[in-house]
């Protein structure tokens, strides 16, 4: 599925990310842990097209991606979250989830100015997908509310429903459990994996919450100064000494 | 262009009129540099300064540098309160706010200039002695050689100011980092207030040399050259002092070889011209270093 | 499952209205009981209606900041004068080529000028509006600095259709997902790429489509002022339609509307004054902006939705 090869990426004198092998299969669900700063959100913004690799390439599905634009990389199937929300943040719930739906829409722009029946049609269509997603993520009683007055923990569930509206074959999520409680982390662990499995999809989520990456992942990418220092699954990774020896590095400061 | 000699005398020519774009144009980089404002009336504080300038001669008849200082000063004024009224309160809006307001503040005083001195041109008087010196065949005017001194005097002031008083210093720390500079125990207000009244200052003295340059003045005179201005500070990389100067000069002295060519109706042409290019090839100017949001 | 269908009471009840207020308006024209100057008037709100609405939609709807719009409208006019005056074309071709121009005009400027943000666009618009009232004032083809001799080739009905045509593709433009994709490039442009949305060409898609508009605003303004003159738009005019959609309310449409109703009447009562005029205009935008910088509708819009019955309501 995604195949990440010598990726490298420096920032004036700062390397990123150095060096990062990454090999995916179909329908895994993998986590990348590593410190603060460890390069993660960077390896995100990589595979995304956000930043262009200084070295290596990022396959997905055999083809080459890296050097295409954002969208283009959605388009091919690729979905995020950001770490810090970014919602569409002044319009309502279901506008935010419409939006990624807008690469599948199926009327044209002079469809739309014409009011073609094919945009009524697609309109409709829009609405109903965008409904039962939302119903999935129990927000459609919040469908016509503006996004930036849900509280927090459905404003990340909010993003994952819009990133799954781009109907990707990856989903990228950075840090996703990132402000919830326990009891909120533990239901996002159980809906992940549902998704998953319902969406036939493959996962990569970026986790600060050992436990829930721990529970959830079936395999685990330790990165640390923008090199992988370790892989495998959590029972390896949880005794494993240099990945140890990383946490308590930065517990230690 | 016929000669080299005539090139020459462009060059002279550009010389003076760059001298003034760069006085109007350090305004504007060091309030951009601040507070990040296009401050869109500071082609108009320099028609303020070029009317106090008229009215100190004419009226009080004070001489050269009595009457560039008095319209300094009133300028200077005039710049802070412009400040506090308009801009102050938008500080946390969004720029396309203050970049309206700002636009409002401009037409205010344009407008509201031509209720209180008439639409008309004004006859700027003659200060200098029409003493002309040829130095090998091009021709330096004595009053131009004034100005060029002026402009050049002030902005070595200001680079002394800016470099080592302690309101330079804040205003370097400011434009750096605002809210760090807040930690550090700098007063930003009146950084802010320092910076529009130095920025109006100059301005001022550039309306002073721009009248005495063009011998008329009227309320709408300073939207071209404004902009102008504006584009040098573009040019030189908004936000770098040095930048503003280097700018500015580039800007009269092709403006100067642009009508030298005989293309003096598209002059104006060639200053926006340059404006675009530079924003599409290079945004951060001459100077200036590349900078990307976060993800 | 919710109908939506063209056909509803909305709709109806819409163009009822816009019907009425065509049919009295005609009326009064008709029997000369409206002085010529309301006419006029009245035809200059048609212009900076299509002017400011169109403007909404690159600044309001798609967040970019262009203050050069009279630019457009100066290509509009022009090539729509030269179509009636030359060619002695059909208004409706007229309207037409002055659209198309500005259009490809927008379109090749967009393109490069686009990839800018905020303050950075705002001044390079400014200077593209500028630069082509220069090059009017420098082609003799086009009279010069001196001006171009039009006609009056436009009446009321004419401009008043043509603006409700224009409003009614805005707004179904707006009303869609390539709407919506243009809105999620003002709300967060990130996020919009991310979700596969094509900022770059929504954006220059927004901006091409106002300038065509613009174009025929400019178009209608030729056809009706018997005589145009590069200076007529000049930045200050691109000022003035700035202040219109902020004073309606950045992103609504129906302010948009609002504001170049209020503002044209302001400035035509105003026309005996005019330096009082901008003066008024400019304290209007100051305080607008300190003290309700969303305007007066904010990103609403005013709408008939209220008189319909509960679950049949549209979405918009
Ligand atoms: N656009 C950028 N310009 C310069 N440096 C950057 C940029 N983006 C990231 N960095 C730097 O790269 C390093 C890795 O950052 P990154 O955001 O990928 O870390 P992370 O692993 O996601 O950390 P966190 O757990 O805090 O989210 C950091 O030192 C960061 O400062
Ligand atoms: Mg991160």
């Amino acid at each position: 599925m995604l195949k990440i090869g010598n990726l490298s990426k420096s920032f004036g004198g700062l390397k990123a990310v150095s060096n990062l092998n990454i090999d995916i299969k179909d329908g895994e669900l993998i986590g990348l842990i590593g410190p603060n700063g460890a390069g993660k959100t960077t390896v995100f913004n990589l595979i995304t097209g956000v930043y262009e690799p200084t070295e290596g390439e990022i396959l997905f599905r055999e083809r080459k991606i890296d050097g295409l634009k954002p969208y283009q990389v959605t388009h091919r199937g690729i979905a995020r979250t950001f770490q810090n929300i970014r919602l569409f943040a002044d319009l309502n719930v279901i506008d935010n989830v419409k939006i990624a739906y807008h690469q599948h829409a199926k009327y044209s722009s002079l469809g739309a100015i014409l009011r073609l029946p094919s945009y009524f049609k697609g309109e409709a269509e829009m609405e109903k997908k965008a409904l039962e997603l939302l119903k999935v993520f129990r927000l459609e009683g919040k469908a016509r509310e503006v996004a930036k007055n849900l509280p927090y923990g459905e404003q990340r569930r909010l993003e994952i429903a819009r990133a799954l509206a781009a109907e990707p074959k990856l989903l990228l999520l950075d840090e996703p459990a990132a402000g919830m409680n326990p009891q909120e982390t533990h239901e996002l662990m159980e809906l992940i994996r549902w998704i998953r499995d319902t969406f036939k999809l493959t996962i990569l989520l970026i986790e600060h919450d050992m436990s829930l990456v721990m529970g959830v992942c079936e395999r685990i990418y330790v990165l640390d100064y923008g090199t992988i220092i370790a892989q495998g699954g959590p029972d390896e990774i949880k005794s494993n000494p240099k990945v140890i020896e990383a946490y308590l590095g930065e517990e230690a400061i | 262009m016929h000669s080299i000699t005539e090139l020459l005398q462009q060059l002279v020519y550009g010389l003076s009129l760059g001298s003034i774009y760069a006085l109007i144009a350090l305004g504007y980089t060091m309030v951009y540099g601040i507070v990040k404002l296009i401050n869109f009336a500071h082609g108009d504080v320099m028609m303020v300064g070029a009317y106090m300038g008229w009215i100190a001669i004419t009226v009080f008849h004070f001489p050269f540098f009595p009457a560039i200082l008095f319209a300094m000063i009133v300028a200077a004024i005039a710049g802070i309160i412009i400040e506090r009224t308009a801009y102050k309160p938008l500080r946390n809006a969004t720029r396309i706010a203050a970049l309206i307001t700002a636009i409002g503040v401009s037409l205010f005083l344009e407008y509201g200039g031509m209720l209180v001195v008439g639409a008309q041109m004004r006859t700027y008087p003659n200060v200098f002695p029409e003493t002309m010196y040829n130095i090998g065949g091009i021709i330096f005017k004595f009053g131009d050689i004034v100005m060029l001194v002026t402009a050049l005097v002030l902005m070595l002031l200001l680079h002394f100011t800016v470099q080592y008083t302690k309101i330079g210093k804040a205003m370097r720390a400011s434009s750096f980092d605002m809210e760090a500079a807040l930690l550090m125990g700098v007063n930003v207000n009146t950084t802010i207030s320092a910076t529009f009244a130095i920025g109006s200052a100059l301005a001022a003295a550039a309306g002073v040399l721009y009248g005495i340059y063009f011998n008329s003045i009227d309320p709408l005179m300073g939207i071209t050259p404004g902009l102008k201005a504006f584009v040098a500070a573009v040019l030189g990389g908004i936000g770098i002092i040095p930048g503003a100067m280097v700018g500015g000069l580039v800007l009269g002295i092709t403006e100067s070889l642009v009508s030298g060519f005989g293309a003096s109706t598209w002059r104006d042409a060639v200053a926006f011209l340059i404006l675009i290019l530079v924003l599409i090839i290079k945004p951060s100017g001459l100077f200036g270093k590349n900078l990307r949001e976060k993800v | 499952m919710k109908r939506v269908s063209i056909l509803n009471r909305k709709n109806a009840l819409t163009l009822f209205l816009v019907i009425v207020m065509y049919a009295v308006i005609q009326g009064l024209i008709v029997t000369d009981i409206l002085p010529p100057l309301y006419t006029s008037t009245l035809i200059q709100v048609c212009v900076y209606v299509i002017l400011a609405a169109s403007l909404n939609l690159i600044n309001g709807i798609t967040g970019q900041f262009s203050i050069g719009h009279a630019g457009f409208m100066a290509i509009g006019a022009y090539l729509a004068g030269i179509v009636s005056v030359k060619f002695h074309g059909p208004l409706f071709l007229s309207l037409l080529v002055g659209g198309i121009v500005a259009a490809v005009a927008g379109f090749i400027v967009g393109l490069p000028t686009l990839r800018l943000r905020g303050d950075y666009l705002a001044i390079a618009t400014l200077g593209l509006g500028q630069i082509v009232m220069i090059i009017f004032q420098n082609i003799d083809y086009f009279g010069g600095a001196a001006g171009m001799q039009v006609g009056r080739h436009i009446n009321w009905s004419w401009a008043f259709w043509v603006t409700i045509i224009s409003l009614v593709v805005i707004h179904n433009f707006v009303n869609s997902t390539h709407g919506r994709a243009c809105i999620s490039v003002r709300e967060n442009e990130i996020a919009a790429e991310a979700m596969g949305v094509n900022t770059t060409k929504y954006k220059v898609l927004a901006f091409t489509l106002g300038a065509f508009f613009a174009g025929v605003a400019g178009g209608i303004y030729s056809n009706y002022m018997y005589f145009i003159q590069p200076t007529t738009f000049n930045f200050l005019t691109s000022f003035n339609i700035l202040v219109m959609v902020v004073l309606g309310g950045l992103g609504s449409m129906t302010g948009s509307i609002l504001g170049a109703l209020i503002m044209t009447v302001l400035n035509v009562a105003l026309s005996g004054i005019p330096s009082l005029r901008m003066v008024i205009t400019a304290l209007l935008l100051i305080i607008m902006m300190l003290f309700r910088p969303s305007g007066l509708m904010g990103t609403k819009e005013f709408n008939l939705n209220f008189l319909e019955k509960k679950g049949e309501r549209n979405v918009a």
